[in-house]
């Protein structure tokens, strides 16, 4: 790993002034970038920790929803997300393993919108709200495709509200080496419509599945999205599954999803 | 260089960090904690495990000045006052939870972890919590068998399997 200078401060605006020298690149639980760090896939020249931050994490109820602090890590979701949003602590409580969900943070799984991560699911399917130091991006504007997203450079994820729906289920099929999701469908059934939202399957990163969509908000039962089936072009192949074997645990995962939703 | 301070094993301790410093280093290098192993320095093995402000983390993927004024322990604080084997670590023994030995620091710092919040893990419970340490020897019967008899628990019918 090259060296770099660390600043931890203590406020946003400060983390913020941090981020607008030049080579400098946030820093949260540090699960995904210091591994990117030390193959020499990314140098910044300074760190700025937002560990030290209170105001971005933690976890509060909100009108309609619950929000979770960007560096809220994955374990505190895990413990504490469950009496508003069972599905989403279910789901920060299947992330990699123990040590990783010590330290591995929301906001910096978003800020990475890896093709594989759960959490995207979770806030695309749950049209969940991104809020930066600048302002507020719905989910369907915030995912532009595999490791990109609607974040400037030095913008910094503050909170994510997620509305709750009458009942959801994540259900991953993990990639048993690196934990990730080989696929993973979260199914959330809100007042007005169903969601559904991919991941680990699309080469253009986390998608919403809209004909199961339309299909669930008419019956919502496993069922309903038996006569569909999902095209296996644009899907992720590599030695773990091939193009069409992703392309139907999508449909797969998503009736057990369905079934598995409360 | 900066200089940095933190309590190892109940004890304050301090000691020369650049930013790209792992905690792992800094155990290992900077404190001679070599007890912390480094398995595969990428986040997957789960040998280098610490206990950080009581939550299990992987040291080679924390920085040193991240962890600073925070409260560590490695397995060297694990063993009793006396000097003696701890309950997890003499179940570790008694059971053949361990062949070479490398992954045994991480094991044990993981068991901590888990019976501290969950005193008597069922056996997936225990599996699940442990995804993230390899063991390339024992095959994990032994080593799941070693958390289940330190968790009080009859571990005769696993031994069966
Ligand atoms: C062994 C292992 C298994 C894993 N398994 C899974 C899994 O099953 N599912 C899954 O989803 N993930 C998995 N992960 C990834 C893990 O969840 C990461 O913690 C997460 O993706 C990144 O979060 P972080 O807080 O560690 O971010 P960091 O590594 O600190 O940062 C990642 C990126 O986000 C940026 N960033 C961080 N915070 C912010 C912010 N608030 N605002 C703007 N930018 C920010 C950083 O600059 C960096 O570019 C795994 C990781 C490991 C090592
Ligand atoms: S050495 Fe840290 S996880 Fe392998
Ligand atoms: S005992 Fe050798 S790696 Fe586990």
């Amino acid at each position: 790993m090259h060296n770099f200078d660390f600043v931890k401060p203590a406020t946003v605006a400060d983390a913020a002034r941090a981020l607008s020298a030049d080579g400098a690149q946030a820093l949260s639980g540090g699960q995904t970038l210091l591994p990117t760090m030390k193959a020499r896939l990314a140098q910044p020249s300074v760190i700025v920790s937002l560990t030290g931050i209170s105001e971005i994490k933690g976890v509060c109820a909100v009108d309609g929803g619950v929000s979770v602090g960007a560096a809220t890590p994955h374990a505190v979701v895990a413990a504490e997300v469950g009496k508003y949003y069972p599905a989403l602590a279910k789901l920060a409580g299947g992330i990699g393993d123990p040590a990783v969900r010590s330290r591995g943070t929301l906001g910096g799984s978003l800020a990475n919108n890896d093709p594989a991560a759960c959490y995207p699911s979770a806030v695309l399917a749950s049209a969940a709200v991104v809020h930066t130091n600048k302002r507020k991006i719905a989910a369907d504007d915030y995912f532009q495709g595999m490791f990109s997203t609607a974040l400037e450079e030095g913008e910094i994820i503050t909170s994510v509200t997620f509305a709750i729906p009458e009942k959801a289920a994540y259900v991953k099929f993990d990639q048993p080496a690196s934990r990730f999701a080989l696929t993973g469908v979260f199914v959330a059934k809100h007042k007005g419509g169903v969601r559904v939202a991919v991941t680990g399957a699309s080469n253009n990163g986390v998608f919403r599945w809209t004909e199961a969509e339309a299909a669930l908000s008419a019956s919502f039962a496993a069922s309903a999205v038996e006569s569909l089936t999902v095209s296996a072009e644009d899907m992720i192949s590599d030695l773990h599954g091939s193009a069409a074997y992703r392309a139907n645990l999508v449909k797969v995962l998503t009736k057990r999803a369905v079934t598995a939703a409360h | 260089m900066t200089k940095i301070s933190m309590t190892v094993n109940g004890k304050a301790v301090s000691g020369e960090v650049e930013g790209r410093t792992l905690l792992s280093a800094f155990l290992r290098e900077e404190l001679g904690l070599r007890g912390t192993h480094i398995g595969c320095d990428t986040s997957q093995c789960g040998a280098c495990a610490v206990h950080l402000d009581g939550q299990l983390v992987k040291s080679c993927t924390v920085l040193a000045m991240d962890a600073a004024g925070g409260a560590v322990t490695s397995i060297e604080g694990m063993q009793n006052a006396d000097g003696s084997l701890s309950v997890i670590q003499a179940a570790f023994q008694e059971h053949h939870g361990l062949q070479c030995g490398f992954c045994t620091p991480g094991m044990v710092m993981a068991t901590a972890a888990l019976l501290k919040v969950n005193p008597k893990p069922t056996e997936a419970e225990v599996r699940h919590h442990l995804e993230g340490n390899i063991c390339r020897c024992t095959g994990y019967h032994n080593i799941v068998k070693a958390v289940l008899a330190a968790s009080g628990q009859d571990v005769s019918a696993i031994a069966a399997e």
